[in-house]
């Protein structure tokens, strides 16, 4: 009989609770107890681990064993096996390659963790997300403590300053600069901002990051707090993350509770409090004059810079907005020191940034690597390839504000910069892995489509110019498209681009120009030759019945304009006048008799 | 904003969800900057009642002291909040750019022919309403929809009607109690 005292994490993220996490629990203390292992073992719950396609994640600790895709039916062998006779399961176990960083030491040899470098992300996965002792032991509010009692504001700044972060919510402006602005103003109060409005189809990095520490976040605003000379934080939360709303509430009070929050901070004469507002789904609130109208219960509408938040903000006043990521990083850069912060990075651009890796890529999730990782080594090393054996044919970046990088690309390291260079953005961290099977003039739509609908409407050539743009898009894409289009868009883009208010606009136009730039062989077959090689676009392609029929009848039936004929045990023939290229007869065929051209 | 002072009347409280509503909002104007705080109160409205209904946003209105078109054209702006009544089961399909490249629009048009609804509208049962949603988070599991609370991923053509298919019988079954 083994007694090793046994720590058990499940990771309680969303993707992970989706695919049944929750249900392991109970069957996890049934077993224990049969065991009598019950007092010898503990179950706690953690963030996201970031191997979301992996998921439900059970982590077994001493030994860091890591075990993925875990049902229900493999607890009484994991029990039975690891725990009692101190046999990890090999079938379960994602276990892999090797690791070079700090992270080893917790996360051991898996594969996805190798080229990544966690800092935002060092405590998710490894601490109970809701329980503030978990976060104290990992050295956490040291780092608010050492600022109030060694350091002046003006020192803070420096620190942030120094360590070169910048702002991770996607623009890259120097956070140490934007403090020291904000921190010069004379009029009071002044305010923080934590936006957490992360509304880019396909990125979850601040849910994820607010799920899995939301201490860390909170002990970043209290720093800023100080630093600024502010007494009021506000988190700015999508409504549409009820698991991370709950999480930060729950931190917030447990921080208040504590003394880490509230009046008199450790002693000091700092006093400093945090509040929740709720976003209620617009895209357009993650620019920061529009996310302020919407703190102070407006329609969310940006307004001309300057006046800057800095000096003209919440309620008029002096106000500092990060994004969530930048505010995870203050602590670590207050307790290890900007020197250290310094040495991972490019030279423009330091530290780490976190991305939401989805779409056609083997493992899909949260991940975190140290800036200037090229864009081939986090999604072949990390991602694990493309499946299916398929071939990549972009790396979309940036959300709708971003571009298509296309295969060439691929060994662009990421940093502000050369993301800019190459035609794409940093963005928030969305990173969306595109293969063959997509069709780049039908993704360039897709996201304009998206930016068009959440135009505020403010400024003409955001609201006319993307229906416009969006208008000439969809005639390409129904196989209607006219010579000239392609330098219409062009012309649009670039001057939507320059002329719109804000920061949705202004960047409105990158998918289109990037894969007009990268991929305009596609919008011309689209154009002339009423192609579309993805086979994506429906007015495009037709289906055909080949020499595998049998004569089943399947498709005839389900043909919903009968436009299907042939008798039975024939060769059935598609009338292409009547056929509205549903593709149901496509998917209903068992003997791929049907192609697709 | 110049705000017009409308004469405050009280609202005729019927109902639990109306007096609920009303002790929130009281609790809201002790607070600096009350006005602040509606987004809030229509947060809750909609939790209370699945929607955001006309008469309740005058109350409000007369309550906030806030003019009813500025609540209005807030209730609007943003896609959150809905202005008419979700169907039993409400399904946000992700549009999201993961589940887009994963075939979310071939989801969509099964769930259109299933249902012969479009976005925004409801099935005349009154069972399932549909919705688009921009990235529910799980892309991982991509293409998801969202029906109630509980994420549907990894799924196909087959799957998806599998999945209403479980979502009618469990409704007749709850009729049939």
């Amino acid at each position: 009989m083994n007694v090793t005292p046994y720590r058990i994490i499940l990771c309680d993220g969303t993707a992970c609770i989706n695919s049944g996490s929750r249900k392991l629990a109970a069957a996890l203390q049934e077993q224990l107890a049969q065991h009598g292992l019950t007092d010898k073992t503990t179950v706690g719950l953690s963030g996201c681990l970031g191997m979301c396609d992996k998921g439900p994640i059970l982590v077994v600790n001493p030994g860091y064993t890591i075990y993925g895709r875990v049902t229900q039916d493999d607890i009484p062998e994991i029990v039975e096996e690891h725990l009692v006779h101190g046999r990890p399961l090999a079938r379960l176990a994602i276990q892999e390659d090797h690791l070079y960083n700090r992270f080893f030491r917790v996360f051991g040899d898996a594969k996805f963790f190798g080229k990544q470098m966690r800092i935002t992300l060092r405590n998710c996965g490894i601490i109970d997300p809701e329980n503030i002792d978990d976060y104290l032991s990992l050295r956490g509010y040291e780092a608010l403590a050492k600022a109030l009692t060694d350091m002046t504001p003006e020192q803070v700044i420096a620190e942030v300053e120094k360590a070169g972060l910048r702002g991770r919510g996607g623009a890259g402006f120097p956070t140490g600069r934007k403090w020291k602005l904000t921190a010069a103003e004379k009029a009071a109060p002044k305010y923080i901002i934590c936006n957490a409005d992360e509304g880019d189809p396909g990125a979850f990095m601040d849910r994820s990051a607010i799920e899995g520490d939301p201490h860390t976040v909170v002990e970043g605003m209290a720093i800023g707090g100080y630093a600024i000379g502010a007494q009021q934080g506000f988190v700015y939360i999508r409504a549409e993350y009820p698991l991370a709303i709950r999480r930060i509430k729950r931190a917030i009070e447990d921080a208040r509770s504590a003394g880490l929050l509230g009046k008199n901070i450790l002693g000091s004469n700092f006093s400093f409090d945090i509040e929740i507002r709720l976003g209620a789904g617009a895209f357009v609130c993650g620019e920061e004059t529009a996310l302020i109208h919407s703190v102070e219960g407006m329609r969310g509408m940006p307004r001309p810079r300057p006046p800057y938040p800095a000096a003209v903000g919440l309620y008029g006043r002096p106000t500092v907005i990060n994004n969530v990521e930048t505010w995870a990083n203050i602590p670590v850069i207050i307790l290890d020191g900007a020197n250290w912060f310094r040495t991972v990075g490019t030279e423009t651009s330091k530290g780490t940034k976190v991305f939401a890796l989805a779409g056609k890529v083997v493992n899909t999730g949260l991940i975190e690597v140290p800036m200037g990782t090229t864009l081939r080594e986090i999604i072949y090393d990390v991602g694990g390839g493309i499946p299916f054996g398929k071939k990549i044919k972009a790396a979309q970046t940036g959300g709708p504000s971003g571009g298509c990088l296309p295969e060439q690309y691929l060994d662009t390291p990421i940093d502000y910069e050369s993301l800019a260079r190459a035609g794409s953005i940093m963005g928030s961290g969305g990173m969306i892995v595109i293969d063959e099977d997509s069709c780049m003039v039908d993704v360039a739509r897709f996201f304009l489509e998206f930016t068009q609908d959440e135009s505020c409407g403010k400024c003409t050539p955001c609201r006319e110019g993307t229906k416009r743009m969006l208008e000439i898009l969809t005639r390409i894409t129904a196989g209607k498209g006219l010579p000239g289009d392609i330098e219409k868009l062009e012309r649009l883009g670039t001057m939507i681009r320059k002329a719109s208010l804000c920061g949705l606009g202004q960047s409105a136009p990158n998918p289109v120009l990037s894969t007009i730039k990268n991929f305009r062989e596609e919008y011309e077959e689209h154009i002339h030759d009423k192609k579309c090689r993805a086979k994506v676009c429906k007015s495009l392609i037709s289906y055909e019945i080949g020499e595998k029929c049998i004569g089943c009848g399947a498709c005839r039936r389900v043909c919903p304009v009968s436009a299907i004929s042939g008798a039975a045990k024939t060769r059935h023939t598609i009338d292409q006048d009547k056929c509205v290229r549903c593709g149901m007869c496509f998917n209903t065929c068992k003997f791929e008799a049907i192609a697709k051209g | 904003m110049a705000k017009t002072q409308l004469k405050e009347k009280t609202a005729p409280v019927v109902d639990d969800k109306r007096i609920e509503l009303r002790k929130f909002i009281d609790e809201m104007k002790t607070k600096e900057h009350a006005d602040s705080h509606l987004i809030d109160v229509l947060h809750r409205t909609q939790h209370l009642y699945g929607y955001l209904p006309t008469e309740i946003m005058d109350e409000i209105a007369q309550a906030m002291q806030i003019p009813t078109a500025h609540i209005w054209g807030v209730a609007t702006f943003y896609h959150y909040f809905k202005l008419t009544p979700p169907g039993k089961y409400e399904i946000s399909l992700c549009l999201g750019t993961a589940c887009y490249v994963k075939g979310a629009t071939q989801i969509l048009q099964v769930i259109k022919d299933e249902l012969k609804i479009d976005f925004g509208e409801m099935t005349d049962d009154g069972l399932f309403s549909l919705g688009p949603a921009r990235c529910l988070g799980a892309c991982g599991l991509a293409p998801v929809v969202m029906i109630g609370e509980r994420i549907h991923g990894e799924l196909t053509p087959k799957k998806i009607v599998q999945v209403l298919k479980e979502y009618r019988k469990q409704a007749g079954k709850e009729d049939g109690k």
